[in-house]
């Protein structure tokens, strides 16, 4: 069970691994040592934008966990990732302390701003890092098994299962938008000073949480590839592939779906946990359904149930989406549906299949000419 | 201290669910010689009678044709057996003690029942190799799945079958580019992978060629004997080349029983074979 057994053959995480490897040690180089003038400097916006696109490439690997092994379209996992975000905001909110605008010791500026006098029950314990942590992966993880349990159960398939899950999201949206809910309303929770003791503003905190960004991919990659090789991953594609098949042979096939979704949606609670940290923010916009439409998006491109191509659909995209809504924001939107349309059109399996298509051009190219290497 | 020691009986580590094994475990009993009971079962679909008072045996042992035509409800009979399907009214047991009724479809799996389906299918991006070691008999909950490792004795069991239903040399292959017969030879593999005591193959050799069949028939013969084997076939050749007792199902019931000589004789069977 060890590494090498868990990559074995997977060339392109292998690379995908490696070039993490080389940006988590160069980029904080880049940014400490080398000095602001020189062209090679990388600035800490940047190394915030990089952080982000991790968290996101996180959670593009949890949808296609799902999508791409399990066969369930979840339209919903961003209500995890939100989830997961929200825990580290309460967390963040709570080491604020007294230095808000209405400078309260113990409450939020919202709540002094709705005039309660004491903090709801569920904020209590999330003035504790770990207990946050936690909670970032459990509620999460305890929504993505509820809702599994009875959605597999009844065996909710297809298409009415994704309309399940963007009505999961959806709800989620408007409950979190109530101010009686207590989260913030519509402004969410922000204006975050500092997490574990380290001021949030300052370039080393910065590289901390890219760090643990990129740290949290390479081991949310390797869980994931080690359930995809075990004998489960191989009973997953089963199910996708033939779901009553799976259920004659003897799988608990309900019971496959539930562990596997929790897991995802524990690994979208994580992604969201170290997001919420690098943007500032977290307010209802990231239950929207929009956004897991958009994340599914993001995993077409970078090509199904090959883990890596989630990574470089997810990075590609918010790429281009960050480049895009800089300089022509009205068109982020028509440039990502002809990007979904092109690439289903024309690269069914995404970027991480033009590899494969290009290496059997290479070889029927190579194949068909004469060999000068061949010598007789 | 009975009840605590009960308490603690069900806490052991290798026994978790012993309320469940308790129900699993209960032995095949089949020491009437037959392992299949179904009796006075009754199925409809919206008003439409496709089981009908249906009274069905099968022995230990035995190779069985089941021939009828389009819509008698071969397909639902076993859709019933396997816990597809509840019928409104009758009783399925499984040897003399197990009621099949009773039981999810992984259970009846679980116990020793074994289906091939009317389409073939198997998982088509998994290795033939892979098809084989998914289906194979053992624990089969979440956990024990994810951390399952290969023994050197499963190996051994998964190239016996292998050589059973003749393909050694497609081991490494992908179950999807197989042939059409080949496939079928898969599936019977994938149930004999599960040591099962009844096999249900619905109608094996549709699309194969003739040589496909002969192979198949010679495969489902050497079966006879260790496996009780439900077979469920239209083609008439087929069926008397591997045939000792034929049942010939009509709109939902027994229309007549026996070899396939008598069978094809008795003029009811022949009226219903002929008005079509
Ligand atoms: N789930 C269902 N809902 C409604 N009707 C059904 C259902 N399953 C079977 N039937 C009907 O029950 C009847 C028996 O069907 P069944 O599939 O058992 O026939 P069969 O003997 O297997 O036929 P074939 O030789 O064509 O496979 C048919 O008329 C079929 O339309
Ligand atoms: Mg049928």
């Amino acid at each position: 069970m060890g590494l090498d057994s868990v990559m074995k053959g997977d060339k392109g995480g292998q690379a995908m691994l490696a070039v993490l490897l080389v940006v988590a040690v160069v980029v904080p180089i880049l940014n400490l040592v080398v000095p602001e003038s020189s062209p090679w400097h990388v600035s800490t916006y940047t190394v915030t934008l990089l952080g982000k696109y991790l968290t996101y490439a996180l959670l593009a690997v949890a949808v296609d966990l799902v999508w791409g092994y399990l066969g369930i379209l979840s339209l919903g996992h961003a209500a995890f990732f939100g989830l997961g975000g929200y825990a580290m905001g309460m967390y963040l909110m709570r080491q604020i302390g007294d230095r808000g605008v209405y400078g309260h010791p113990v409450l939020p500026d919202f709540m002094v701003f709705l005039n309660w006098s004491e903090l709801p029950w569920f904020w209590h314990g999330f003035d504790l890092f770990w207990f946050a942590a936690l909670m970032a992966i459990l509620v999460p993880g305890a929504l993505a098994f509820v809702f599994g349990y009875l959605a597999f159960r009844s065996r909710v398939t297809g298409v009415y299962l994704s309309i399940m899950t963007q009505a999961l999201t959806y709800a989620l949206m408007l409950a979190f938008f109530r101010n009686e809910m207590g989260f913030g309303g519509n402004n969410g929770l922000t204006d975050f000073k500092d997490i574990l003791g380290f001021d949030l503003k300052s370039d080393a905190t910065r590289i901390g949480l890219f760090l643990a960004s990129a740290g949290a991919l390479a081991f949310g990659y390797l869980a994931c590839r080690w359930i995809v090789t075990s004998r489960l991953g191989r009973v997953a594609v089963a199910i996708r592939d033939a779901e009553a098949r799976t259920r004659f042979i003897g799988y608990r096939v309900d019971r496959v779906k539930l562990a596997i979704f929790t897991f995802s949606a524990m690994l979208a609670g994580v992604a969201g946990a170290l997001y919420v940290p690098q943007v500032g923010i977290i307010n209802p916009g990231e239950f929207s359904p929009l956004n897991s439409i958009e994340l599914v998006i993001w995993v077409a491109i970078g090509g199904r149930a090959t883990l890596y191509g989630a990574v470089i659909g997810a990075i590609l995209v918010n790429y281009g989406k960050t480049y895009f809504t800089g300089a022509f924001p009205e068109a982020w939107l028509f440039a990502l549906g002809a990007l979904f349309v092109i690439v289903t059109l024309f690269l069914p399996k995404g970027i991480a299949g033009l590899v494969g298509m290009i290496r059997t051009w290479r070889r029927s190219r190579s194949a068909s000419e004469p060999h000068p290497e061949v010598s007789p | 201290m009975k009840a605590v020691e009960q308490l603690r009986e069900s806490m052991r580590k290798d026994r978790q669910w012993s309320f469940m094994y308790s129900m699993l475990d209960v032995d095949l009993d089949v020491s009437q010689g037959v392992i299949l009971y179904l009796e006075d079962v009754s199925v409809s679909f919206d008003g439409f009678k496709a089981i009908n008072n249906l009274n069905f045996y099968v022995n230990a042992g035995e190779l069985r044709c089941v021939i009828g035509p389009n819509g008698a409800g071969k397909t639902t009979m076993m859709d019933i057996i396997t816990g597809k399907t509840r019928p409104d009214t009758g009783s399925a047991y499984f040897g003399r003690t197990i009621d099949l009724l009773r039981l999810s479809e992984p259970e009846i799996a679980a116990l020793g029942v074994g289906r091939k389906f009317q389409k073939p299918t198997v998982f088509e991006s998994h290795s033939v190799f892979e098809n084989l070691e998914l289906a194979m008999a053992g624990d089969k909950r979440v956990f024990p799945t994810l951390f399952a490792k290969l023994s050197g004795e499963q190996r051994d069991r998964i190239h016996e079958v292998l050589g059973i239903i003749g393909l050694q040399e497609q081991t490494r292959r992908e179950a999807g580019a197989l042939s059409h017969g080949q496939k079928q030879w898969l599936e019977i593999g994938m149930l004999l992978m599960q040591d099962p005591h009844l096999l249900l193959v619905d109608e094996p050799v549709a699309g194969m060629t003739h040589q496909e069949m002969d192979r198949t028939a010679e495969l489902l013969l050497s079966l006879e004997g260790k496996h009780s084997v439900v077979v469920v076939e239209h083609d008439m050749d087929f069926v008397r080349s591997i045939a000792k007792r034929v049942t010939v199902l009509h709109q939902g019931s027994v229309l007549a029983e026996g070899s396939m000589d008598e069978v094809q004789n008795d003029p009811r069977v022949v009226e219903v074979y002929l008005g079509e």
